[in-house]
C-alpha cells in the first residue's frame, strides 16, 4: 500500500455459526465460516476474493456490511469502527457500502417495478424525492446502460443481465463509495457476463468505486481485480497483485485452484494437478495447515500437520500461507520440533502455470 | 466420420405450444455421433442444446413435442417412432445421461448402492445381490474410496462431487453405447470439475462409450472432445472438428463467444462483448437469427436464411461470410446497442 490510509481495514476476523442438536437446540458444536482474516483495501481498488464453495468468501463479504454480525475481529471503514455502530450510524454507513448479490432473479421485489426498486434507497437515505428522484432514477437507468423508460415495469419483465444491472443501478443509486460484489456474473451467460464485466469497469472509473469482488471464476477475478485474496476453509491463504498471484502461484491450493481451470485453447492441454477428496468440513478443520491432507508440495511432511502457517511476505507484496515454500519465518529448527524431514524450498509445477 | 453413425439426427424440431406461442425450442437439427466418439454441443442459456438433448432420450413433456419429419436413428431404429416400451429398454442402458444437479437426480430416501443396482436389476434382470455387487464395483470404478461403505449411504451424506460420481456409476452400469452429459460439472467446484472431467475422459478409454458432452463452457469442450456444435437460437451454427473451432472460427457468434470470454494470463482492458441477448423462441428473426447482434451483417442476412455452408473439411457454418469472406474485413457496429427487453 501506498502509504495512504485504505478505504477498508479488516483485522482477525472471525465469524462462527453453532452447530445445535436435538429438542433444545444444545451446541454441540460450531463451523468457522472465517477464521482469522485480515486485509486491506485501498480507495479505487478492486480486491478480488476466490476460493470454492463454504471457503468463507461470501460471510467474509456480508460480515464487512454487517449483514451478518462478526464473531470478533475489527472493521474500518475510513478509520470508523463499523463493528462498534449502532443502527443509526449503521444506517448511515450503508449509504456508503452497498452490495450486489449473485442471483438477480431472488434479489429484486417481484412486486415492486423497477422505478420504485431503484428509488427505495433515494427515499431511506432521504437524497431525493417526487421529481427529482424521478429523474435520478431515468439518469441510473441510463447508466447501467438500461432504457429510462424502464422505470414502470416489473422485475420479471428482463433477462438474467438486465436483472443485474438493475441491481446494479438500486446500488449506485446512493452514490457508495464501496460494493461488495458477491459473484455478480456468476448466473450469467458468457457473453452477458463479459457486458456487466465492462459496464463494473466503467462506473468503477467513472465514480472512484471501490470493489470487494467475490468470484469462483478465476479468469474473471484475473480480469477485474488488482489484488487478489485466495481463501481456503475460512482463511486467506495467498494474498497479491493479480499479475504476480496468477504468474507465481505460491500456496500450494492456490497452484492446484489454477491448474483446475479448464483452458479453451484445445492445443494446451496440460498436466494438471489433480487434488484428491473434497474439501473437509469447517466444522472440524485439519490441524496445521488446513491444506495439507490434500497438499501436493514435495516438501510436505508432519510439521504441516503441527504448525498453523503464518499469512507471511514471501516476496515484495505477495503473502502465503505455507511453510514449505521459502521463504518463511518457521525456522527449520521449529519444523524439526514439530516432526519435520524436508527442508522447505520453493516448488511451482508447471501445470500451474497458465502461458 | 464413421460410414454408420451409432446416433443420426435428421431435421430434429421440438417445439413447445405455449400460451406466449409456439417456442421452436430446437429447429432443424442434424448432427452425427460415431462410436467410442466424443462429442461436444456448447451454446448460451435458451439456445436449445439440453432440450436436444432430451428429445434424444424422447423425455419432452407437453406441452412440447417432438415434430412429426424429425429422425433420431440409433442403432438402426428411429427413436421418434419408437413404443413406450422400447424407449424404456434404451433409456438407462443403450442411451444413459448425467445431469447437471446431482442432488435432485437422486431418489433421497434410498441409499445410493440400490439406486445403481436398480439399474442391473431393471435392464439386465440380475439378482438384488449380483446387481449390489455390481453397483458397488461401478462406483468403486469411478473413484469412491471405500465404496462398500459408501453404497449404503443416502445422497444428503454425500459430497456434490461424490454424488455426481454416483450418477457417473449408474449412467455406465449397462456399459451404453452413449452417454448424454448435461453440464455434469457445472454445478461443482473448479477442482472437483477438474476431477470428474478427468474420470469421464479416463472412463471413456475403458468402457468405449461415446459421449455428448453439453456445456456452455469452451474449456470444457476444449479439453473432452474431439468435434464440436454450437448451437444459436435453436440451430447449429457451426460444427468442426475440435482443433480446427478453436484455431479458425468462421461464424461471427463463435468468434464472439471466444472472445468474451475472459483468460487467465492474457492481459486486455476491456472484454470483447456480443451486444444484445438471444431472442425469444417464441419469435426467432428472419433471415439469420444471429443478424442484429453481429458486426458483420449485411442486406443478404435480412433477406436470406444461411444454410450449413461448407468451408473446410467437417466444417460448416451458417454464415453468409463463406461466400462473401471480404465482409470481414469491414466490422460495423451491430444493430442492437443494449439488451432488448425479453418478450412481455
Amino acid at each position: 500500500m501506498n502509504g495512504a490510509a485504505p478505504l477498508l481495514s479488516v483485522q482477525h476476523l472471525k465469524k462462527s455459526f453453532p452447530i445445535k442438536k436435538g429438542v433444545f437446540a444444545r451446541q454441540v458444536g460450531a463451523v468457522q465460516a472465517v477464521s482469522d482474516v485480515s486485509f486491506d483495501v485501498a480507495r479505487g481498488e478492486t480486491l478480488g476474493v476466490v476460493g470454492e464453495s463454504g471457503c468463507g468468501k461470501t460471510t467474509t463479504g456480508r460480515t464487512i456490511l454487517r449483514l451478518i454480525e462478526p464473531s470478533s475481529g475489527e472493521i474500518r471503514f475510513e478509520g470508523r469502527d463499523v463493528n462498534s455502530m449502532g443502527t443509526s450510524e449503521l444506517r448511515a454507513l450503508r449509504r456508503e457500502m452497498q452490495i450486489i448479490f449473485q442471483d438477480p432473479v431472488s434479489s429484486l421485489n417481484p412486486r415492486m417495478t423497477v422505478g420504485a426498486i431503484i428509488r427505495e434507497g433515494l427515499t431511506i437515505h432521504k437524497l431525493a424525492e417526487g421529481a427529482a428522484a424521478d429523474s435520478r432514477v431515468r439518469q441510473l437507468l441510463q447508466e447501467v446502460g438500461l432504457r429510462p423508460e424502464y422505470s414502470t415495469r416489473y422485475p420479471h419483465e428482463f433477462s438474467g443481465g438486465q436483472r443485474q444491472r438493475i441491481g446494479i443501478a438500486r446500488a449506485l443509486s446512493v452514490e457508495p463509495k464501496f460494493i461488495v460484489c458477491d459473484e455478480p456474473v456468476s448466473a450469467l451467460d458468457v457473453s452477458v457476463q463479459a457486458q456487466v464485466i465492462n459496464l463494473l469497469v466503467d462506473l468503477q472509473r467513472d465514480h472512484n468505486l471501490t470493489y470487494l469482488f467475490i468470484a469462483h471464476d478465476l479468469s474473471v477475478v484475473e480480469h477485474i481485480a488488482d489484488r487478489v485474496a485466495v481463501m481456503y476453509l475460512g482463511k486467506i491463504v495467498e494474498l497479491a497483485t493479480a499479475e504476480d498471484l496468477y504468474r507465481e502461484p505460491i500456496m500450494p491450493y492456490t497452484q492446484a485452484l489454477l491448474s483446475a481451470v479448464p483452458v479453451a485453447d484445445p492445443h494446451a492441454r496440460k498436466e494438471r494437478i489433480i487434488l484428491k477428496g473434497d474439501v473437509p468440513s469447517p466444522a472440524n478443520p485439519p490441524s496445521g495447515c488446513v491444506f495439507h491432507p490434500r497438499c501436493h508440495h514435495p516438501a510436505k511432511d508432519e510439521a504441516c500437520a503441527r504448525i498453523v502457517p503464518p499469512l507471511e511476505e514471501k516476496a515484495p507484496g505477495h503473502f502465503a500461507a505455507c511453510i514449505k515454500q521459502t521463504p518463511t519465518t518457521i525456522t527449520w529448527e521449529q519444523q524439526r520440533q514439530a516432526g519435520g524431514v524436508h527442508r522447505p524450498e520453493r516448488y511451482l509445477p508447471l501445470a500451474a502455470v497458465h502461458a | 466420420m464413421t460410414p454408420t453413425p451409432l446416433l443420426s439426427i435428421r431435421d430434429l424440431r421440438t417445439y413447445f405450444y405455449t400460451e406466449a406461442g409456439v417456442a421452436r425450442a430446437v429447429d432443424g437439427v442434424s448432427f452425427d455421433i460415431g462410436a467410442g466418439e466424443t462429442v461436444g454441443i456448447v451454446g448460451e442459456s435458451g439456445c436449445g442444446k439440453s432440450v436436444t438433448a432430451l428429445s434424444i432420450l424422447r423425455l419432452i413433456q407437453p406441452p412440447g413435442r417432438i415434430e412429426s419429419g424429425s429422425r433420431i436413428e440409433f442403432e438402426g431404429r428411429d427413436i421418434v417412432t419408437l413404443g413406450d416400451e422400447a424407449i424404456r429398454d434404451i433409456r438407462g442402458n443403450r442411451i444413459s445421461m448425467i445431469f447437471q444437479e446431482p442432488m435432485s437426480a437422486l431418489n433421497p430416501v434410498f441409499a445410493v448402492g440400490d439406486q445403481v443396482a436398480e439399474v442391473a436389476r431393471v435392464h439386465a434382470g440380475m439378482s438384488k445381490k449380483e446387481a449390489w455387487e455390481r453397483a458397488v464395483e461401478m462406483l468403486a470404478l469411478t473413484g469412491i474410496p471405500d465404496a462398500e461403505a459408501r453404497a449404503k449411504q443416502y445422497p444428503h451424506q454425500l459430497s456434490g462431487g461424490m454424488r455426481q460420481r454416483v450418477l457417473i456409476a449408474m449412467a455406465l452400469m449397462m456399459k451404453p453405447a452413449l452417454v448424454i452429459a448435461d453440464e455434469p460439472t457445472t454445478a461443482l467446484d473448479v477442482t472437483i470439475q477438474a476431477q470428474i472431467l478427468e474420470l469421464l475422459v479416463d472412463l471413456q478409454k475403458k468402457i468405449g462409450t461415446s459421449i455428448l458432452m453439453i456445456t456452455h463452457d469452451l474449456g470444457v469442450i476444449a479439453e473432452t472432445t474431439s468435434r464440436v456444435i454450437v448451437m444459436y437460437a435453436g440451430e447449429i451454427v457451426e460444427q468442426a472438428a475440435v482443433d480446427d473451432l478453436f484455431a479458425n472460427p468462421h461464424h461471427p457468434y463463435t468468434e464472439g463467444l471466444m472472445h468474451s470470454m475472459p483468460h487467465i494470463g492474457h492481459d486486455q482492458e476491456r472484454l470483447n462483448v456480443i451486444p444484445g441477448t438471444v431472442p425469444a423462441p417464441t419469435e426467432w428473426p428472419s433471415g439469420c437469427r444471429f443478424r442484429e447482434r453481429c458486426p458483420y451483417s449485411w442486406d443478404r442476412c435480412e433477406r436470406e436464411h444461411p444454410p450449413l455452408y461448407e468451408i473446410g473439411v467437417g466444417h460448416v457454418s451458417r454464415c453468409h461470410l463463406a461466400i462473401e469472406p471480404e465482409r470481414r474485413n469491414s466490422p460495423h457496429p451491430p444493430l442492437v446497442v443494449e439488451e432488448g427487453v425479453a418478450a412481455a
